[in-house]
């Protein structure tokens, strides 16, 4: 082991150890026992879960999320697989039409889109409701399902339908005994991402959520402004715990 | 038949998107009528400029720690396989954890009692630093959030690079070093361009993160924005959106038009 060896790993080291800091660091907060911020925590416990669990706005809060971003997941993978399959066969020039106004969302300055949306639906009477909440987060949840249903769409020897037909299948019949069963880890991918987009979304929230319908992340932010109590840790540890496992799993199904 | 099936999805994203976002831009200029006032006196307009060149710092500085960060990481990656399991978990676990956790979790380490402090003053320092709050602090957390964006790209081109190329000009007397820079380095640019374009573009439009961090002096252009929404000013707010949209869309288009970043954004998707 020379220098020219140890250095670069040293340095990718002290990188890797910056990415997984931060994480970390929450983590261990949210099981100090103290009654405010501080790190080493003086003792551990459990008591800002108990905090959390015995809150009825954080629970309230919680319970909305998850039906929010269940009703995401049933919409945007619905609406999305349909899309994805029509387009793939589209003519080219509404084909790359249909996807620029999809996939826009990708790439529209996210401060934009939530206040273009506040901006319609303060005047639909969509504001503070759940409603809302579902069709803007459906629209950014969108782009993940439909890129993630073209791609396994893509990797389908078109063989295969045509020889399905070929043997008398019905059209609706080779899609549902081999187009679908061919795509269905991209459409379950893409569920998991539109979860994850409307569990994790915080800057449409902010502006449409109101006082009646105040998701996860709005109650972080709100008491954010206020003070950095350790709650926050418990709950942030219970995202990531919850965010982490879904993702691996849309990693390991993807692969 | 096929637009049948993308119809539903289309109509849906007209009505509850494009139109609203559409609708409120045009605020711009239809405000109280037609009139391209509200770009001619962005000219003149001080707070705005201030505003967006600090936006615009805020990108280049955080594209730039990004870029130093990201590249060892990918170089790493895909030389070190043994250890390459290890080091995209460490990636991918901050990068599916939300921005607004990754930044709470920021303010926890940069405060006044925070871990660094903490450690900087065990370790002998007077008084506690004052990095929560300032510039400083943002442009730390974005690089955390945005770096695995830099990763990525960048290990996908590193990945495409035929080994064959190395092992020639080691067997013809190239230093490990002249290797890197001279074959490596240069084969790798479509995925530095990739991820430079990538977290460049995505530091622009950045709200949560300077909100939480970066204190109340030195605003990005999407504060200004949220601020200006805040206080009904819709035509100065539709403006600067416009404006925020248009230097994000003019940068993707200039580096589209350098060789390979298209294919190395798409290929790296996964």
């Amino acid at each position: 082991m020379t220098v020219t060896r140890v250095l670069p790993a040293a340095v990718v080291g002290l990188i890797l150890m910056f990415l997984a800091l931060p994480i970390v660091v929450v983590m261990v907060v949210s099981f100090s026992s103290a009654t405010y911020l501080t790190f080493p925590p003086p003792a551990f416990g459990l008591r800002w879960y108990s905090a959390y669990f015995a809150s009825d706005d954080w629970l309230r809060s919680t319970r909305l999320s998850l039906w929010v971003a269940a009703s995401v997941v049933v919409l945007a993978t619905l609406l999305g697989t349909l899309a994805a399959l029509g387009i793939a066969r589209l003519p080219k020039a509404l084909r790359v039409l249909a996807s620029a106004l999809i996939l826009s969302p990708l790439i529209v300055p996210v401060i934009v889109v939530a206040i273009g949306i506040y901006y319609a639906f303060a005047r639909y009477g969509l504001v503070g409701t759940p409603a809302g909440l579902i069709l803007a987060h459906t629209c950014l949840a969108v782009p993940f399902v439909v890129t993630s249903v073209n791609a396994s769409l893509a990797g389908i020897d078109p063989r295969l339908e045509q020889a399905a037909l070929s043997l008398g299948a019905t059209p609706t019949g080779t899609f549902f005994q081999i187009t679908l069963p061919l795509i269905r880890p991209g459409v379950l991918v893409g569920a998991l991402f539109a979860f994850i987009t409307s569990f994790d979304e915080l800057v449409v929230a902010l502006f449409i959520s109101g006082s009646g319908a105040v998701t996860l992340p709005r109650r972080m932010w709100d008491d954010l402004l206020y003070q950095i109590e350790p709650t926050i840790a418990a709950v942030s540890t219970l995202t990531i715990v919850l965010t982490v496992v879904l993702m691996g799993c849309a990693h390991l199904l993807g692969k | 038949m096929p637009l049948l099936l993308a119809a539903p999805l289309l109509l849906f994203m007209l009505v509850f998107y494009a139109l609203p976002v559409l609708s409120m831009l045009m605020r711009s200029v239809n405000d109280p009528n037609w009139t391209l006032s509200h770009y001619a006196s962005l000219t003149g307009d001080t707070v705005f400029l201030k505003v967006f060149s600090n936006t615009l710092y805020t990108s280049l500085t955080v594209t730039a720690g990004a870029l130093l960060l990201g590249y060892p990481v990918a170089l790493a990656l895909v030389r070190a396989p043994r250890y390459a399991p290890v080091i995209l978990i460490l990636i991918l676990l901050p990068f599916w954890t939300s921005v607004l956790v990754r930044s709470y979790a920021w303010m926890v380490l940069l405060g006044r009692h925070g871990l660094i402090n903490e450690a900087l003053l065990a370790a002998g320092m007077g008084q506690p630093l004052r990095i929560l709050n300032t510039p400083l602090a943002t442009q730390i957390a974005m690089v955390h959030i945005l770096l695995p964006y830099m990763v990525l790209p960048i290990a996908n081109a590193l990945r495409q690079i035929d080994p064959s190329l190395a092992r020639a000009a080691s067997g013809l007397g190239a230093t490990p070093w002249a290797t890197f820079r001279q074959i490596t380095l240069p084969l790798s640019m479509p995925g530095v361009a990739a991820g430079v374009l990538l977290v460049f573009v995505l530091a622009l439009g950045f709200y949560i993160t300077p909100a939480m961090v970066g204190g109340t002096r030195e605003i990005t252009l999407s504060m200004l924005i949220a601020q200006q929404v805040d206080q009904l000013n819709w035509a100065y707010a539709a403006t600067l959106s416009v404006v925020l949209l248009a230097t994000a869309l003019a940068i993707i288009a200039a580096f589209y038009r350098l060789p390979g970043v298209g294919h190395t954004l798409r290929t790296s998707a996964r």
